[in-house]
Parts: structure tokens; C-alpha cells; sequence
């Protein structure tokens, strides 16, 4: 609950190397997560997002970010955060939320994703 | 009123579509029955004639706030038990007439439900649509019937937006075409004046604690000589119409509710007005926020909107924690995860309705209830839009495109 009330990470960056988009304002939630990524080490340097959804789906946004945030994680390692990473950091979520947790590995994952075709593109050119 | 008690927070009840507290005089009522008189009405001995007596007597005060004889009343269990009766049991009991049946889209689910369940043991159910405020067009019902249908079931006030619909016409048109009409007034009875005769309705469904008597207690008003077959088989009880030993407290209580409710109305209608308007005034000053159901022609202590950008479950949680508890339809606060069929019925794109918010208000709500939540709510809505990816628009997504199919 306190990353509902007190949600870490909020915003949008900039610049953002990556921008990754999960879900649909249809069903329910839609969050976006913007990262900056050192382009030397392939790390995670700064991670933002922005969730229109639920208390579940803005906790689950704001604990994915944090437990990127800060430490200087590869781009490999922050792919491997699932749903289930996420839900284990806030102790559990109830089965009906679960897959507010599936958004925020989504969108994260996804924004990593953007920043390699954005590097494909550049390299390619 | 912003220093209020820390250690005692405020309390803030707008929920009184979802349910009542008891009154007072309600509770009083009913405690001999759950204590000393604890008789079963079938008993012939003295216990169970003052169980009886008891009965008869709520039998009486429900009748006479709606207008109807007291041999009209039927207890039931809950205003979806109430609901069920009335849609099942005309359907079933004029089945040999025809097999179709016209209910709404505005509809609470124990009807919409009850239609379903018809549809799946060999009936035709019609679903009428409903327009941008939450009403059922009568001529849409008119053009509905045809020689079959046997009953039309139309809700008179909905809980979700608050509309009331044009009852009295379209009973009318049932009566003219020899049709039976039922209509689900849960939200309605106790809130507004209601009368049977006038409104020209052949059963009606209520219950008790939407006017402040207990749960556990309903009724389905079934106009005289009208054949009804009943839900539940059993005993004696309800002249053979609804089986099981009756719940004394409860319909004693009820029928305290029903008294009291019958000689407050007026009072209780103004107070819940003054202050579902002003809380519709006290919002304007928000951006992007839209009233849902009719401006004029609702509850009166029902205030609903959708709040653009943000959603609903995320607002209540946040209201909860200033004391104040509230109601939405959004996809979130339902258990199923879709938001609720009435605001998307109405044409609301599905992502505005995942911003719904319903507040309704009762006798128990203060002046100073309304300024306290226009304080904090405003505080809310900011909060979550800055943390909401849409704060500046719904950006290439257009809004149409985002209504569900149906």
C-alpha cells in the first residue's frame, strides 16, 4: 500500500532513451515506463514512469522502478524481472490484481526493447 | 474544519446506494424480536401469534408507503430476491401466453441476470438500449412488444447514475398492450414518493435497507390477482408464494424503516437535494470532469461523474484514507474487471468510465460532510493525474475508439 500512497519514481523522462507502453485505458490500466541508459555499460541509469490504473497498478509501477532504479542494473538483467519479481517485492498481490504485475515487467520490458531498436536503427544507419 | 482530530478521524459515509446504517428507532424495533419474541409466525401458541401480529403489522407500514393493500406484499429476503421473483415467476406462470421478455440495459443484475437465465431455458429476451443519460425511450418499449412478450421489466431508479425513468409512461403502454410490468424501485423506495396505483405498476421490488431498516430484508409488491410462481417451495408462509420461516427482526424492522420513511420524505428529499447539489457546484471548478446520468431528473441524494485521466479505484482508495467512502464503476472496483455495463450502455467511452466515481447521500451526511470532501477531493484528483500518463490528454488515442464492443 505504500507505493500506492507514496508512489516512487513518478514522471516522465525527458530525453528518455527507451519508452515502453503496457496496456490499454479499455481494460483498465496503462502505464509507461521512460529509462536512460548508459550506452557504454548497458545499464539502467534513470528510470520514470506514468500509470493511469488502479492502486494495484500504480504500487506494482512504482515497485518495478525501484527495484531498478539505482542499481546500475544491464539491460539482460532488467529483462529478466517478471510479474512474479514484482509481486514478491510487495509481499503478494491478490490472485484479481496479478496482472497489474504483468503490466509493469510489460512496460519496462518494453521500454528496454525501444532503446535497442532505437540503437539497431542508429547503428544500421 | 481542517484541524480536525487526529486521533479520531473523520467520517464521511456517501454510499448509500451501496447500503444504509440502520436508524435508531429502526434497531429499537427490532430487538425484542431477536431477543424474548423469538417465536416462529407459524407457531399457534402465544409466541408465535405475537411473531405474527408482528408480521402483519410490517406487512401494513411497507403497504402504506408505497400505496399498496398489505395482502400485496411479499416478503422476501433482499431486493434481488425480489427481482428474481418477479421476472422468473411472471415468465414462468404466463409461459403458455408467449415466451418473451423486455428488460433494459440499465438494469441492476439481478434482472439482467434473471433475463439471462430466461434466455438460456428457452425464452427471448429483448435488451432495450439506453440513451447518453441512463433513459429507457418509451416508444423503444412500445415497439418492443410484440404478441408474445408477457413481461417488461424496467428499473425506476438506477443506483450507478442516478436517473430516473419515465415509469408511469411506460407501465401505460405495458397496460395497453396487455403486457405485465415490474419495476426494480431498490433505489428508489424511501427516496423519492412512490405510489403503485399511480405509477400504474403490476409488481415492484424493494428493499429494506436502502431506507435505512436492516439488510436481510425485502419485499416484491404483486398487484392483486396477478399469478406469480414462486421462487422458493416450502411452506405456508407469504400465502404459499415464498417458502421458509420469515426473519421477524428483520421485516419488523423493515416495516419501522417503511413508517418512518413514509412520514420523513419530504425532509429527508430536501436535505439529500441541497446537498447532492451542492456537491455537483463544488466540482465544477475541476477540469474535465463530467456528471453522469440526467442533470435534472435523479435521485436526490445521488452525485455521479466521470473524472477524465484518472481512475476510480485509485480515487476511492485515497478517500478512504481521509474517512470519506464512496462508490465507482470502474473496471477496477469490480470483481469481474469490467467497468460497469450501465455507463458504457450510455455511450461513455470505457476509458472515461474507468473514471467513475458515485457518490450518494443520505440523512446521516452534514453541510460540513460536503465541504470536507470538496476540500480533499480536488487534492486527489491532482495527485493522480500527476502520476497519470494522460494528464495532458488522451494524446493520439482517440475516445471513440476506445469504447468497448458490446
Amino acid at each position: 500500500m505504500d507505493h500506492f500512497f507514496h508512489p516512487r519514481n513518478v514522471g516522465e523522462i525527458e530525453d528518455a532513451d527507451g519508452v515502453g507502453v503496457a496496456g490499454n485505458p479499455i481494460c483498465g490500466d496503462v502505464m509507461k515506463i521512460t529509462i536512460k541508459v548508459d550506452h557504454e555499460g548497458e545499464t539502467i541509469k534513470d528510470i520514470k514512469f506514468k500509470t493511469f490504473g488502479c492502486g494495484a497498478a500504480i504500487a506494482t509501477s512504482s515497485m518495478v522502478t525501484e527495484i531498478v532504479n539505482g542499481k546500475d542494473l544491464t539491460l539482460e538483467e532488467a529483462m529478466k524481472i517478471t510479474n512474479k519479481t514484482v509481486a514478491e517485492a510487495l509481499d503478494g498481490l491478490p490472485t484479481i490484481k496479478m496482472h497489474c504485475s504483468n503490466l509493469a515487467a510489460n512496460a519496462l520490458h518494453a521500454a528496454i526493447e525501444d532503446y535497442l531498436k532505437k540503437k539497431n536503427q542508429r547503428t544500421s544507419k | 474544519m481542517s484541524k480536525r482530530d487526529k486521533t479520531e478521524m473523520k467520517r464521511c459515509y456517501f454510499d448509500h446506494v451501496a447500503t444504509n446504517p440502520l436508524h435508531p428507532d429502526v434497531f429499537d424495533s427490532m430487538v425484542p424480536y431477536l431477543k424474548e419474541d423469538f417465536g416462529n409466525p407459524l407457531s399457534i401458541y402465544e409466541l408465535g401469534v405475537r411473531a405474527r401480529d408482528a408480521i402483519e403489522k410490517s406487512r401494513e407500514q411497507v403497504a402504506s408507503l408505497i400505496n399498496a393493500k398489505p395482502r400485496e406484499i411479499i416478503f422476501t429476503s433482499s431486493g434481488a430476491e425480489a427481482n428474481n421473483f418477479a421476472l422468473r415467476g411472471i415468465a414462468l406462470a404466463k409461459q403458455n401466453e408467449g415466451k418473451h421478455v423486455v428488460v433494459s440495459r440499465a438494469e441492476h443484475h439481478s434482472i439482467q441476470n434473471s433475463a439471462r437465465f430466461l434466455e438460456r431455458n428457452g425464452f427471448a429476451v429483448t435488451f432495450l438500449p439506453i440513451d447518453k443519460y441512463g433513459i429507457v425511450d418509451p416508444e423503444r418499449v412500445r415497439k418492443s412488444i410484440i404478441k408474445e412478450t408477457t413481461i417488461i421489466s424496467i428499473i425506476h431508479g438506477s443506483s450507478e447514475v442516478g436517473t430516473i425513468e419515465p415509469i408511469k409512461e411506460i407501465a401505460r403502454i405495458a397496460k395497453e398492450r396487455g403486457v405485465i410490468f415490474h419495476t426494480d424501485s431498490v433505489a428508489t423506495t424511501g427516496n423519492i414518493p412512490l405510489n403503485v396505483k399511480e405509477l400504474g405498476v403490476d409488481l415492484l421490488s424493494l428493499a429494506a435497507h436502502q431506507f435505512y431498516g436492516p439488510k436481510g430484508a425485502g419485499a416484491l409488491y404483486v398487484r392483486e390477482g396477478l399469478r406469480i410462481v414462486p421462487l422458493i417451495y416450502g411452506g405456508i408462509q407469504e400465502g404459499g408464494k415464498r417458502a421458509g420461516t420469515e426473519n421477524v427482526p428483520a421485516i419488523v424492522g423493515m416495516g419501522k424503516a417503511a413508517e418512518l420513511a413514509k412520514a420523513e420524505l419530504l425532509c429527508r428529499m430536501e436535505h439529500a437535494k441541497k446537498l447532492r447539489d451542492r456537491v455537483i457546484e463544488g466540482l465544477k471548478g475541476i477540469e474535465n470532469i463530467y456528471l453522469t446520468g440526467h442533470p435534472v431528473g435523479r435521485l436526490p441524494g445521488h452525485a455521479s461523474f466521470c473524472v477524465e485521466y484518472i481512475e476510480g479505484e485509485a480515487m476511492l482508495l485515497f478517500l478512504a484514507t481521509k474517512g470519506i467512502y464512496a462508490a465507482s464503476g470502474s473496471a477496477c472496483t469490480s470483481k469481474a474487471l469490467k467497468a460497469s455495463p450501465v455507463l458504457l450502455s450510455m455511450g461513455i467511452p470505457a476509458a472515461l468510465a474507468q473514471g467513475s466515481i458515485v457518490l450518494s447521500l443520505g440523512i446521516d451526511n452534514t453541510e460540513e460532510d460536503i465541504e470536507y470532501f470538496l476540500e480533499e477531493f480536488p487534492q486527489i484528483v491532482r495527485r493522480l493525474r500527476e502520476i497519470s500518463p494522460y494528464a495532458r490528454g488522451w494524446g493520439d488515442r482517440k475516445l471513440e475508439e476506445c469504447i468497448a464492443k458490446r
